[in-house]
Formats: C-alpha cells, structure tokens, sequence
C-alpha cells in the first residue's frame, strides 16, 4: 500500500509514479485529499491502469489495476 | 541569496493560494455593505479592483493582492507579485499612481533575500509609472509579497467585469497553464526553457496591452487570475447578463501543459475552480477533460480577458500581437442556459 497521507501535490504523484517502476499490475494508494484523488486517478489512467475507489470523508483508498 | 528555496517555504504557490471564488461568497455573506453612490465598484461586483468616483473627471481605482512564492528566485518572485497586483488596475481601464508594500517573512530568510523581493517589486511598480510610498511587514511562517495599489481612471472609461454585450468578441492577452507547469516544475518534470518562458510572462505588466485595448469599443475586462479561465469568464457571463462562449480550438496556452494535466500536475485551487463554475458551464464533448483542467487552472499574474466589440476586434488583437501572445478566444451571446459554455 503507498500511504500519501499528510502530503501534498505533486509529491503524491510523485510517489505513484516511483512505486509503478517495480511494474506490478495493482496498487493501492490512500490519500487524505481530493486534490490528491483526482491526480492520482488521472496519472494512473495515463499510465494504462483503471482506477476504482472508495472514500470515507477526506480519506481515499484508491485502487489500480492494470489494463489488460 | 540562493540559501533557501523560496517555493519550499509555501505550501502552495502564487495565485492558487487564493481562496475559492465559492468559499469567498460564503465568508463574506451576511457582512454589512454601506452603500455609497461614489463607489461604483465595491465588493459586491465580484470584480478586479473597487472604483470611487471624486468627481466628473476622475474615479479611484483601489486593489490589493499577494501570495506566497511561485518562483525561487526573489528578484523574480517581486517582479511577479508586483505585476499581478498591478494588473488589476490595468483590468478596471485604469493607470496605477500609488503603492503600498504588503510582505510576511520567515525567520529563516536572510536580509538580502528580502531585499531582493521589494528591489522586484519597486522596479515593476516603477515601470508601471506608480511609486511606492510605504508598506507593512510581519513576521510569518511562510513568505508572501504583493502590493496595495491606487490608480486613477475617468469616470466614463472604467472598464468592469459586467458590460460584455452580445455580439462581443473575447480577447486573451496570455497563454493559460501556469499553475500546472508550476505544479510539474515542483515534480521536476518542466525543462528550464519552459520554465524560464512561463517566468518571464508572469513579470510582465498588462500595461501595454491596457495601453491597446483604451483605443478600441471594449465593453468588459478583467484578468485572469485564481479563478481561472472559467472561473472568471463565469464572473464576466453574471455579471453582464449573458452567455460566454470559449472556443477551445483557438485557445492560447502552453502545449506542455496538455501532458502535464493528463499525468495528474494539477493545483488544487483548480478543483476549487471547477466546484465554483462547473454547475453553470456546459462543455461539449469534444472537449478533452486535460485542456478543461487548464481553462479551471488558477493563473498567477495571467493575461487580460478583453470583451471587444465585433468591428475592432482583430484591430485591437493585431496591436496586442506586436507584444503578446494575445487569441481570440471566444465570443458573447444573449444568456443561453448556462454562464459559459466551451465548444
């Protein structure tokens, strides 16, 4: 799991992106802030992974999935 | 000087600093509003700058603005505060004549950067022929730096927000994308030419363009700033009482920008944006959600959104060439069902 709690954009991104050079087909990434939400799934949509989530108040789970 | 990075010190930069245009409305509900019939602009417009009028010849035009740092050089950083608090002058048709300095500083910033932040902002305040006659500091946990300005205007050429007439043609004086370049330049995505380009445009005042537009049938004005491309054409299209119409194929912005908002580099103060405006703009399809992101995108010291009439329109955007990268970026029509519309 990439916890990006308590930080803000880009680092996020940043940090998705550094975790994806390991090249596994799924992430879990949480996050604290929509902001965050939306760059992630955006990033992770450029990078060919559909995203789905889940949010309880500000906090985000966020997973991502390869596309086959 | 380069002891710090002054962008590491704020915890967000420039214009994406400013509070949503929605939160705003909120915070000021319920205030008590003293009307007065000199002050022709005040804080119930939504507008660039408040206008008081003294007599038949001359109206006050009165605006202050600062943020935290978008640029890590000082110098640099000053000559953008100034130019961006300057701009709102610019904005109502009016000259800046007085300003005042407005700067927080942290412990851990030394004389000289300091110095070099006003040194940036006395020579664009110069350049803008204004003087600055005083200012206050305090002592804070992030550095901001910008300027109360007071400018003069004639009473019948005070350009608002709200007199965009149907039938007008929309003029952009600078490309948009700047707090998604700044955003990915924190990521260490954007080249130094980039951002050496997007720095240079934030130093320069809207004085020429001002200079330009007084000449032609502008009907409304305003620049763009925090709220974005939409987020003020949505002030432009309430205030006047119409539709505005942004044609997405002709708009001016950096082409970076397009990639580094489709990797996620966008400024919360974006989001902010589409929370304000999305309920009263329609965009068509066609329109990709990345070059959506850049019209909500905040702009620190951004361009003129000029209302022209038809007629004078590629005049005034031929004169605005010789010195901007100035489009026509769209047009006004009678209200259709929704503030802006993008096509």
């Amino acid at each position: 799991m990439i916890d990006t709690c308590g930080l803000s954009c880009p680092e996020p991104v940043i940090m998705v992106k550094k975790a994806m050079e390991s090249g596994e087909d799924s992430y879990t990434v949480v996050t604290d802030n929509r902001t965050s939400f939306e760059n992630i799934s955006r990033f992770a949509n450029h990078q060919g992974f559909s995203v789905s989530s889940e949010n309880k108040g500000d906090t985000y789970t966020i997973y991502l999935e390869r596309k086959k | 000087m380069k002891d710090i990075k002054l962008t590491k010190l704020s915890s967000c930069a420039g214009c994406g600093a400013k509070v949503g245009a929605g939160t705003l409305a909120q915070l000021l509900e319920g205030l008590p509003v003293i009307k007065d019939d000199k002050l022709v602009v005040g804080f119930d417009k939504s507008d660039d700058a408040s206008v008081y009028i003294v007599n038949d010849e001359l109206a006050l035009v009165q605006t202050l603005d600062f943020f935290p740092p978008i640029v890590d050089d000082p110098h640099l950083f000053g000559q953008i505060a100034a130019a961006n608090a300057l701009s709102d002058v610019y904005a109502m048709g009016g000259e800046p004549k007085l300003a005042l300095n407005i700067m927080t500083v942290t412990e851990t910033m030394t004389r000289e950067t300091v110095h070099e932040i006003l040194r940036g902002g006395y020579e664009k305040t110069y350049e803008a022929g204004a003087i600055i006659s005083g200012g206050h500091t305090i002592n804070d946990t992030e550095p901001k730096y910008g300027l109360s300005v007071t400018g003069f205007v004639h009473p019948k050429k005070i350009l608002t927000n709200s007199g965009a007439l149907p039938g007008d043609v929309l003029i952009l004086t600078k490309p948009l994308g700047i707090g998604i370049i700044t955003t990915a330049a924190k990521a260490g995505l954007v080249s130094e030419s980039l951002i050496d380009r997007i720095t240079i445009q934030m130093t320069e005042l809207n004085k020429k363009s001002h200079d330009n537009m007084i000449n032609y049938q502008v009907h409304s004005c305003t620049d763009i700033t925090g709220f974005g491309l939409i987020g003020h054409c949505r002030e432009m299209a309430a205030g006047s009482g119409v539709t505005v119409h942004i044609t997405s194929a002709s708009l001016n912005f950096h082409r970076d920008a397009l990639e580094f908002a489709s990797m996620g580099m966008i400024p919360a103060g974006a989001y902010r944006n589409r929370d304000y405006a999305e309920s009263e703009t329609e965009a068509y399809s066609s329109v990709s959600l990345p070059l959506l992101d850049i019209m909500y995108d905040p702009q620190t010291s951004g361009g003129l959104l000029i209302a022209v009439s038809e007629p004078d329109a590629l005049k005034l955007l031929s004169d605005l060439r010789h010195h901007t990268d100035a489009a026509i970026i769209g047009y006004i029509t009678d209200y259709s069902g929704k503030d802006v519309k993008v096509e």
